[in-house]
């Protein structure tokens, strides 16, 4: 009882001890609290130039602070929009987990493994510095329920200088910066200003918002993706029609509306059709197709190959032709990543090569002793198959079979199947460690400094998937081997104006573009059934004119040439 | 009977026939672009050519059905037995020895039996299949939606193929029986003047010489 009691007491005194300071810190520089009075004082009249926004975020005294954190921010935020975090915290931006209504299958980055890093699991501060919060530092568990955790700045910033550390959980760099410090884009970190970040919002999420986590997704400018890169930030119509300032000038936000704080379009759940093909072109809905503004009879009505290509429409998705090559405008995509070369060294230190220059001149890696070798493509053609917006996963502890080459995401669809279109994907293909025991993918541990396990430190690949399996809680036989995986990333963005669309021949020819698909009638392709027998018959006749014709000649010849009659 | 030559094919009668050849050419040429057997033009105009070609050559045979049967040209086409057996018999035996051809022609029976029978299986056949599976497939638009869609494309796309190839056969085989007889160019001018030689009654001859002067050349 005694123990208790003091016990209590000396956790009493701590919190007072501990809190003190900051509690006299807040009270020193919370804003007063604002009353009817004052906030009328920051009301516009009618002598101001009418704004869009019907509040303008440089006037709110909470916003005007010395920020110490992320977390004080969104405090601010949540002072006026109560219940913004807990929608954001809704969606797949804060959960990174995803069920598939179709499949059932639990997916999102804290659950997948791709054939780029691999796995969030055990190497968070890293892969979580593009997390839509503050913080996560154990993946397996999901983010904790905290409101000022999440992120509004990430995608409201309209400073242009707010940005997340590449290995803070999330957390931006702040005063002071430590050496060497990179942000989410690469760049070399500098301090943020969390003020002038809070009081730029207003305006909608612009590309710039979006792009500085999707535009780098696989550690850098459009490795992962291939349609989504800084190339975007301001594209000719060429790179992207819809995104050109001389084109339509769209945000991401334009295609990608959202509600709730929850956007629509997903690669792990595609629309391929529109669901609300019911609804007029430009009528309000909640889904992001091309066809949601453009119908699916876009081509001109009163021209044989318009009404023609409206015909296409149900096999073939407009991407298909309207997206022609991805990665353009400057910005290659990894295209081929093998892992199993990574931990090379040279006089015992890592190194690397630079053997592909992209069209900007830059040299791009295509080994390093973390990662591995690599390809890259610019101007990509993508690769095709039918599509009905279902994808499904190789997970982990699924058991693969090494014999072949293993899909680390499959697509669904069949051309027997309405709902399905030809789509276009950039086929990324990989060689990936597993266990070559239990036939599972592996999960690598490679990003941590500070352990002597991770494999961007150790070089040492038994040590980095024994970290890594254990950290994830997957059984592991202790071997492991290399296993060649190909991952599909449907290609919907850098849609090219529509004189550079695919022409006919593009497919209708022996060996175009729609070569390794079956169950469709594609003229043009070689002779069907029907050509060749047509063709049996058609030389048949001609031989027999031919053999005929001969005969009488030979004969004619015989009778003096008479054959007159 | 008397030798005349009378005005056999009217005038719509020769538009008629220089239409179709001229026609089936352009879709034999741009069908076979289409199929990929040569690659001359672009393959969007090919589909361009020989969509409105088609539906030209659909709305003429629209109008020569309605002029075959309101003339009395129909009748022309009504088949016989009579004299094919040695129609077969001269194209695989004796015009290889010098003999004649066994058919004399005549105003009211233009063509020999066998030859008779070849058209007739053209219009019978050949081309109701070719305009019946080219439409379904031009209309693919109105019954795409259909589960079962992209297995009846094949089917008719391919039925459409064999048809488009008998028809060039057809067209092989036609050209080719011009030279037989009295020679190609002999053949060729009257579907060009209308005028051809052919046997007629005194009877006919006092007919045309009474009522159809312009259609006796004397």
């Amino acid at each position: 009882m005694k123990n208790t009691a003091w016990g209590s007491v000396a956790i009493v005194l701590a919190v007072i001890l501990g809190a003190g300071p900051i509690l006299a810190q807040s009270t020193a520089e919370t804003p007063k609290a604002s009353t009817p009075a004052t906030a009328l004082a920051l009301a516009a009249h009618m002598s101001d130039p009418v704004k869009r926004a019907t509040a303008d975020h440089s006037k709110f005294e909470i916003l005007k602070q010395d920020f110490k954190s992320g977390p004080e921010v969104t405090a601010a935020c949540l002072s006026c929009h109560t219940e913004a975090s807990n929608q954001v915290m809704h969606s797949i931006h804060w959960k990174w987990e995803y069920e598939n209504p179709k499949t059932t299958q639990v997916l999102g980055k804290s659950k997948v493994l791709n054939s780029f890093c691999g796995n969030v699991a055990s190497n968070e501060t890293r892969c979580t510095s593009c997390h839509a919060g503050y913080g996560w530092t154990d993946v397996r568990a999901p983010m904790p329920d905290q409101p000022d955790r999440v992120d509004c700045l990430v995608c409201h910033d309209k400073s242009g200088q707010y940005t997340k550390q590449d290995n803070l959980s999330g957390n931006p760099p702040l005063e002071p910066v430590a050496a060497k410090a990179k942000t989410i884009t690469g760049a070399d970190a500098w301090a943020v200003n969390l003020a002038k970040a809070a009081l730029s919002v207003g305006p909608p999420p612009g590309r710039e918002n979006c792009g500085s986590c999707h535009f780098y997704g696989g550690g850098g400018d459009n490795v992962k993706h291939g349609d989504l890169s800084s190339a975007l930030i301001d594209p000719t119509p060429h790179v992207d029609v819809h995104m050109s300032k001389d084109g339509a000038n769209f945000t991401c936000a334009s295609c990608h509306v959202s509600d709730k704080h929850i956007f629509t379009g997903s690669r792990l759940n595609t629309n391929v059709t529109d669901p609300h093909a019911d609804r007029k072109p430009g009528e309000a809905r909640d889904v992001a197709t091309c066809s949601s503004c453009h119908s699916d009879q876009p081509h001109s009505k009163v021209s044989v190959v318009g009404r023609k290509l409206n015909d296409h429409t149900d096999r073939v998705a407009c991407q298909t032709c309207h997206i022609p090559d991805f990665a353009k405008g400057g910005v290659a995509t990894k295209t081929l990543w093998d892992w199993s070369t990574a931990g090379q060294l040279k006089d015992g230190k890592p190194y690397s090569e630079e053997d592909f220059t992209q069209s900007n001149g830059k040299q791009l890696h295509t080994y390093l002793s973390t990662k591995g070798n690599f390809a890259w493509g610019e101007n990509v053609v993508p690769h095709y198959e039918w599509f009905d917006g279902t994808v499904r996963y190789t997970l982990p502890g699924e058991t693969i079979d090494p014999s072949k080459t293993v899909t680390i995401n499959s697509v669904e669809g069949s051309a027997t199947d309405p709902k399905s279109r030809i789509f276009p994907f950039k086929l990324m293909e990989g060689r990936q460690a597993y266990d070559s025991k239990l036939n599972t993918l592996a999960y690598n541990h490679v990003y941590g400094p500070e352990t002597d396990t991770a494999l961007w430190t150790n070089f040492d690949w038994s040590k980095s998937i024994k970290a890594g399996m254990e950290y994830a809680g997957q059984p592991y036989s202790g071997e492991f081997g290399f296993v060649d995986t190909y991952m599909y990333w449907p290609i919907t963005h850098m849609v090219a104006p529509s004189n550079e669309a695919l022409k006919c021949e593009s497919c209708h020819a022996v060996d175009g573009r729609m070569a390794n698909l079956a169950g469709i009638y594609l003229p043009g392709s070689g002779p069907g059934i029907g050509g060749k027998l047509g063709l049996v018959l058609f030389l048949m006749t001609a031989l027999g004119v031919g053999g005929h014709g001969m005969l009488r000649l030979i004969r004619g010849r015989k009778h003096g040439g008479a054959d007159h009659g | 009977m008397a030798e005349r030559f009378v005005k056999v094919y009217t005038r719509f009668n020769r538009i008629w026939h220089w239409s179709q050849v001229a026609s089936i050419f352009l879709l034999l040429f741009t069908g076979a672009r289409m199929m990929g057997m040569h690659q001359i033009g672009p393959f969007g105009l090919a589909v361009t050519v020989h969509t409105l070609v088609a539906l030209a050559l659909l709305l003429l045979w629209a109008f020569a059905t309605f002029w075959l049967f309101t003339t009395e040209a129909w009748k022309q086409f009504i088949p016989t037995q009579n004299g094919l057996r040695q129609v077969i018999r001269f194209y695989v035996w004796g015009v290889f020895r010098g003999e004649p051809h066994p058919y004399r022609k005549q105003y009211q029976r233009r063509h020999n039996p066998l030859q008779l029978l070849s058209y007739l299986a053209l219009k019978l056949v050949l081309f109701p299949a070719i305009w019946m599976t080219g439409l379904a497939y031009l209309t693919y638009g109105f019954w795409g939606h259909l589960d079962t869609s992209a297995v009846w494309l094949t089917v008719i796309a391919n039925l459409h193929t064999i048809a488009a190839f008998a028809i060039a056969s057809f067209v092989v085989v036609h050209v080719y029986l011009l030279t037989i007889g009295h020679g190609f160019r002999e053949h060729v001018r009257p579907m060009i003047t209308g005028f051809e030689k052919v046997d007629v009654s005194p009877e006919a001859e006092a007919y045309f010489a009474a009522e159809k002067p312009e259609r006796l050349k004397v």
